[in-house]
């Protein structure tokens, strides 16, 4: 017996694998979150590429000193430091002091997930408690929001208040005299053309990134459409002046961070629940924590720490609800 | 064409076209064969001859010591030469009959019954029994157990496994397309030995010939059914495959097909059965699927029990330049080799051979992150993730709160985890340290 070869590979089966890796999924949302990027680019200007950039340097390098300091393996390539650059730059106002990004990158990549044991073990999601740490430190500098009036142009002095801060400190009509009529108002939403965060800037552009990541699988409906259902019933229901079922949804749904918050930030594979029915008990608490903020309490955002204390209660969530089994021994239904 | 499924699964590639035009070719009698005493589930069987015997083809080798075990053949004429421990399949070294052919490959003679739907129950049973067919599907359970359910439960349908649907293999499509007339022979048998009069050929849709043949071959059987399934990977898993066709769900813990009224056999054992009540023919060959980029020529091959599979390579034109595995079975359930001595069993469903750049590492993994994709496609609605964990941590006991006993290891779970998580090694080792119950 001649072509007799004994040096076979023996593993355990499967042996085919699908051709989706970590790296794709972590570079795949950080593609889906580029259009929105260049739209804030455009209105805030090279300020805010100096922003982002800062993040996702400063992000990607801690992560590789940190692992190189302790000896692990190198793990920079997965992309998940580079995307939580990204989304933390895309929370933060446009216009900062350049330490203010560098501290909030490596607070999110070394203590939030590398002293956790790196991704796949910390609790909560590391951009937003990043950004949550430089809010608390330099609540200032992290409120000062420029108008969106750049046009790459870098002529970015003026500041003024965000829609959702001007609904919170002066009422629904002071926002109308701002943006005109309400149609004005919900373009300018939709399109990014208005104050806020990177991210808070161009509705349609982070739905085109986010329809991507659905029509990939990457994420599913389950989180962000409980959490948009939330607000938006909890807005129309609470948010008007005195009564009941007056308030404007539409506002609420495409103001502040709720479409990055929920598309691409609470649907953050390690912070949220694994099994889909706990997806939607934890999109629904989002909401309902997001408006409860927004309406009631001190920020005019609540996505933020509504997520962040979401992501507190995912494990518990994933302890209660099961998948159904199959053949689980329980009365049939007929 | 509407078809019938069960919820979840995976989608892999099914490579089918490398031999599903192929029809089946005889392969070339081996001048040795080495025939272990198990290739079925259960006890061993006990050896009836010493080393210099002379035998016949289809001659008992080995009988079973108690019911729940099926006796070997001869699959060639000639003279047993040892009879050792010889690597096996399953990676085990298992006790072995090696015969060395006398070229003639004469058989014993075989007890013919031209009017074999005129038998009883209990006849045709025993035909099975003595043929010592197991099924040919891969679990390789004594079918004459399986069909003789204790008197308390009821069956009320026989489901014929055609779905094939682990990729690559076209053993049993090739059957379906070649011998349907037979194969509904066989599932009548069945039927009639199992008492009930309501029977189903569940196959993929990728098969459309074989759909339509045994649509043809069925078509004067009012009780027997052709149904499409959808393709879907594990599809072809005996409570996937109940789910399909009659929405019945078989219940976890150790729940067998038989607790909602169902009995599951094999295409290509139904075939077996009939050819062993017919013509009174042991299990003493089977067809191989012999495929992947790592042989020069795929083939499917009638093969002689207890051929090796270098043999078969060398039929098919032998390895590729860049050949890396070999695995006994399909690509998600099989079992990779060491080497390419051992033999064909009764359970041997394809020979598939990867090139280097389809194989995929399984020691680069990574933790878990959570992304869920194991949950949506467990078939079994088992959270894999959970499982994983707690293996990989040792706490063995807590992955039986996770219902670990129910997973049947199918392998959906790591196809699809971007972590390239080894979660069937995981189950295993949970499952190898701890009871189920
Ligand atoms: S191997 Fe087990 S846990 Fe994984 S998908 Fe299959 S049944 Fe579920
Ligand atoms: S598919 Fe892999 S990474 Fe995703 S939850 Fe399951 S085990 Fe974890």
């Amino acid at each position: 017996m001649e072509a007799k070869r004994d040096q076979f590979i023996v593993s355990v089966s499967p042996h085919v694998r699908d051709e989706e890796s970590v790296r794709h999924i972590m570079w795949s949302v950080s593609a889906a979150l580029f259009p929105a990027l260049l739209a804030s680019f455009w209105f805030f200007g090279p300020k805010a590429i100096f922003v982002t950039a800062l993040c996702i340097i400063s992000s990607v390098l801690s992560e590789y000193i940190f692992q190189k300091a302790l000896n692990r393996k190198i793990t920079i390539n997965d992309g998940s430091a580079f995307l939580t650059g990204l989304l933390l730059g895309m929370n933060l106002p446009p216009s900062l002091p350049f330490y203010v990004p560098i501290v909030g990158s490596v607070m999110a990549v070394v203590i939030v997930k590398q002293l956790f044991g790196g991704l796949g073990y910390n609790i909560f999601n590391p951009a937003l408690l990043g950004r949550a740490f430089l809010l608390i430190t330099w609540p200032k500098a992290m409120t000062i929001w420029s108008a969106p009036t750049a046009k790459l142009t870098g002529l970015d002095a003026v500041t003024t208040a965000t829609p959702l801060g001007i609904l919170k400190e002066e009422g629904v009509g002071k926002l109308m005299e701002e943006f005109g009529t309400k149609s004005d108002l919900y373009m300018s939403l939709l399109t990014g053309e208005r104050a806020g965060s990177l991210g808070e800037t161009s509705a349609i552009l982070l739905l085109l990134g986010a329809a991507y990541l659905l029509y990939k699988k990457y994420i599913t409906w389950h989180i962000p459409l409980s959490f948009l259902a939330t607000v938006g019933v909890l807005a129309w229901v609470f948010g008007g002046k005195g009564t009941l079922f007056t308030g404007d949804p539409v506002v609420h749904l495409l103001s502040g961070g709720l479409i990055l918050g929920a598309f691409f930030m609470a649907t953050d594979y390690v912070t949220c629940p694994t099994i889909r029915k706990g997806q939607i008990i934890f999109g629904i608490g989002c909401g309902a924590l997001t408006m409860l903020i927004r309406l009631k309490g001190g920020f005019p955002e609540g996505v933020m720490f509504a997520i962040l204390l979401m992501n507190c209660f995912a494990p518990l969530i994933d302890r209660g609800v099961k998948p159904d089994l199959f053949g689980a021994v329980k009365e049939k239904k007929k | 064409m509407k078809t019938a499924t069960f919820e979840r699964g995976v989608h892999p590639n099914d490579f089918k076209e490398l031999t599903a035009s192929k029809p089946v070719q005889q392969a070339r009698i081996p001048k040795r064969v080495v025939i272990p005493l198990s290739q079925h589930i259960g006890a061993p069987a006990k050896v009836e001859v010493t080393i210099g015997d002379e035998v016949k083809r289809n001659q008992v080798i080995g009988s079973p010591p108690g019911f729940v075990s099926a006796p070997v053949h001869a699959s060639i004429s000639g003279k047993v030469v040892a009879i050792s421990e010889f690597l096996h399949p399953s990676g085990r070294m298992v006790t072995s009959v090696v015969i060395e052919s006398d070229e003639k490959d004469e058989s014993i003679t075989l007890k013919e019954n031209p009017d074999f739907m005129k038998l009883s129950a209990d006849e045709i049973k025993t035909c099975i029994k003595e043929a010592g067919i197991v099924g040919l599907g891969g679990a390789t359970f004594p079918t004459n157990v399986k069909l003789s359910p204790p008197k308390e439960k009821t069956i009320d349908t026989v489901i014929l496994n055609g779905a094939e649907c682990e990729p690559y293999l076209t053993a049993d499509h090739r059957l379906m397309v070649e011998r349907p007339q037979d194969i509904v022979a066989g599932l009548k048998l069945i039927m009639k030995s199992v008492g009930v009069n309501k029977g189903f050929i569940g196959i993929e849709k990728n098969k459309p010939d074989a759909i339509e043949a045994m649509k043809k071959a069925a078509a004067n059987e009012p009780g027997i059914e052709v149904s499409p399934l959808t393709v879907k990977y594990p599809q072809g898993a005996e409570k996937m495959l109940i789910k399909a066709l009659t929405g019945r769900e078989v219940p976890g813990k150790g729940g067998l097909p038989m607790d909602v009224g169902a009995v599951v056999q094999n295409v290509g054992t139904a075939l077996a059965i009939y050819e062993a009540v017919r013509f009174g023919k042991p299990l003493t060959e089977r067809v191989v699927t012999v495929t992947g980029k790592g042989v020069k020529e795929p083939k499917n091959l009638m093969v002689r029990i207890g051929t090796l599979v270098s043999e078969l390579i060398e039929e098919c034109g032998g390895l590729t330049e860049n050949a890396a595995k070999v695995i006994s079975g399909g690509p998600m359930m099989g079992f990779a080799q060491w080497s390419l001595d051992v033999p064909v069993i009764k359970g041997t469903s394809g020979i598939l051979v990867q090139s280097e750049d389809e194989f995929v590492s399984s020691e680069e993994y990574s933790a878990c992150i959570r992304c869920g994709r194991c949950i949506d496609v467990c078939p079994m609605g088992l959270n894999p993730s959970m499982l994983s964990i707690l293996s990989e941590k040792g706490h063995y006991e807590d992955a039986k709160a996770y219902n670990l006993f129910d997973c049947f290891e199918c392998g959906s779970c790591a196809f699809v985890c971007p972590s390239k998580r080894p979660m069937v090694q995981f189950v295993r080792l949970a499952k190898s340290q701890t009871k189920p119950g």
